[in-house]
């Protein structure tokens, strides 16, 4: 069993097979990073470029240690202060690059289907981490994995996305994994943030928070991001924290305890109130710890194929 | 005993594969009897050798290995009434030949729940071969911590090694050419506990690590 593409580039299209695949492998790789010595040596020889050109602190530095601690051989480049602050394309920066000899790269771009062109320019394995609106693979993945652990099974979880669904591509990649692995999902969010029709995609939509407190097992909680508020989608951080911002009064009326997820960076008190993201039921630290190892077995299946 | 089966007398090995309706050699080494014989006799040995129980350990290698050091441990245990920790070591990541094949080795977790530090570890497979498993499985154990000692015990050597690297305690040597394959049958995952011998077209090595 191996994964069908070469790259990693969304969770849309990926089989429930390969998805079982990954969350397994990381399974195996969770258990190192308890471990006193974090390091084994599949990756010995292989060098991984990581491009970040929007900034980043969780997934950059969760990628470097899962490249690290697979062996593999580490460049980190941030777009300030290269040659694309002085008008490099793309395309040029990344064959570049590749020149060098690399064999895999993961990149962060603005730019949806950024990481889908370079696989058309290198033959280095792609790895998305993040490009524009569209997909955040290893986040869905790492989300997954965790609800997993929590609940022993995806399998008709019920769980919902809360926030600003249209400028995501956590929630999108959610929503297209937990959905292959049968799992019930809703978003949640004022309607100015969410697109239209997302029904299609197979997710309950819902307005109001008490609406679906009631109906989930997991909330998935999305940063709002501030400068949206300047172009005008929510009136003000307050109302959206009235209206959206999950808190320990508004769960409370759920007959089970609801998980708490967040991707971070998190605003405390906007979109979660700080008791539930430092409370007992919530996992956002294990998503963390999760997503190092979840980065470990994309790179190790997709590094160790010919 | 040499007998010539067809490979469907053989749906338990696993994974071996050969075109159906190809009649190969096959020669039983060791019968569910003497494999019997065979763990009591090395559990008595690593007792013997090891003057009892202080400070050891034994870690057996995927996937055979694990259920052969499940057993020698259940069988020391009722030699000398003492607990002996088991640990599971999976060494897919330490493998030289991951990047050349074309299917993907399934990764398991290596399950030692205990410190091997300053631990007089017994190191246990099915089969002893070219040395590579072995290799690989030193620096994994290495990896996790310094153990006081490393010991090999192995069900069946065959001979044909590519490191420098030989067995502690040896279940049976069994003498064989490069295009015969050794195959272990254990209940826990096989139908029966055997040692069997089959003769095969190709190079042994391809499939020996």
């Amino acid at each position: 069993m191996k994964l069908k593409s070469r790259h990693l580039l969304g969770l849309d299209g990926v089989s429930k097979e390969e998805l079982t695949l990954i969350l397994d492998t990381a399974a195996s790789f969770r258990e190192i990073l308890d471990r006193p010595i974090k390091k084994v040596p599949p990756l010995q020889g292989k060098t991984v470029v990581n491009l970040f050109f929007e900034s980043s602190t969780r997934t950059r530095i969760s990628f470097e240690l899962a490249e690290r601690r697979l062996s593999a051989d580490v460049v980190n480049f941030a777009s300030s202060g290269s040659s694309v602050s002085k008008g490099e394309t793309l395309k040029d920066t990344a064959r570049n690059i590749e020149a060098m000899k690399i064999d895999m790269v993961v990149i962060r771009h603005s730019a949806p289907g950024s990481a889908h062109f370079l696989t058309r320019v290198l033959d280095a394995n792609i790895i998305n981490a993040g490009d524009g609106w569209h997909e955040h693979p290893t986040q869905g993945l790492l989300d997954m994995y965790t609800l997993r652990e929590k609940f022993g099974t995806l399998e008709g979880l019920r769980v919902c996305i809360v926030g600003d669904i249209t400028h995501s591509r956590v929630a999108r990649s959610n929503i297209f994994g937990l959905i292959t692995m049968g799992a019930h999902v809703s978003i949640c969010g004022p309607t100015t943030l969410i697109p239209r029709d997302m029904e299609h995609l197979g997710v309950k939509v819902y307005h109001r928070l008490e609406d679906v407190i009631p109906e989930v097992d997991a909330f998935n909680v999305l940063r709002i991001q501030l400068e949206r508020q300047a172009s005008g989608l929510f009136p003000s951080l307050r109302e959206y924290h009235r209206f959206f911002g999950l808190t320990k009064e508004k769960v409370a009326a759920a007959r089970k305890p609801i998980t708490i997820m967040h991707p971070g960076p998190i605003n405390r008190d906007v979109e979660l109130s700080a008791d539930l993201a430092d409370g007992e039921h919530s996992v956002i630290l294990q998503q963390v710890t999760n997503g190092v190892a979840i980065r470990m077995a994309v790179l190790y299946l997709l590094g160790t194929t010919n | 005993m040499v007998l010539k089966a067809s490979l469907s007398d053989f749906d338990g090995i696993g994974g071996f594969f050969c075109p159906q309706g190809i009649h190969m050699k096959t020669t039983k080494v060791i019968d569910s009897e003497s494999f019997r014989r065979t763990v009591n006799r090395l559990a008595h040995e690593v007792v013997e050798r090891k003057k009892g129980t202080e400070n050891l350990v034994i870690v057996g290698i995927r996937t055979r290995g694990e259920h052969l050091a499940r057993r020698l441990a259940k069988k020391i245990e009722e030699i000398e009434g003492k607990e002996v920790q088991v640990g599971i070591l999976d060494i897919t990541l330490y493998r030289d030949d991951l990047r050349g094949r074309l299917d993907q080795p399934q990764l398991k977790s290596t399950e030692i729940l205990f410190d091997v530090t300053g631990k007089e570890v017994v190191l246990v497979d099915d089969v002893l071969f070219t040395g590579r498993t072995i290799r690989s499985a030193l620096n994994a154990l290495t990896d996790l911590g310094r153990p006081a000692l490393i010991e090999l015990l192995v069900l069946v050597d065959r001979g044909h090694r590519e490191l420098p690297i030989k067995a502690d305690f040896i279940g049976k040597s069994v003498p064989t050419s490069l295009k015969q394959e050794i195959r272990v049958l254990m209940t826990e995952i096989d139908h029966e506990d055997a040692v069997v011998l089959l003769e095969t077209e190709g190079d042994g090595k391809e499939s020996g690590q």
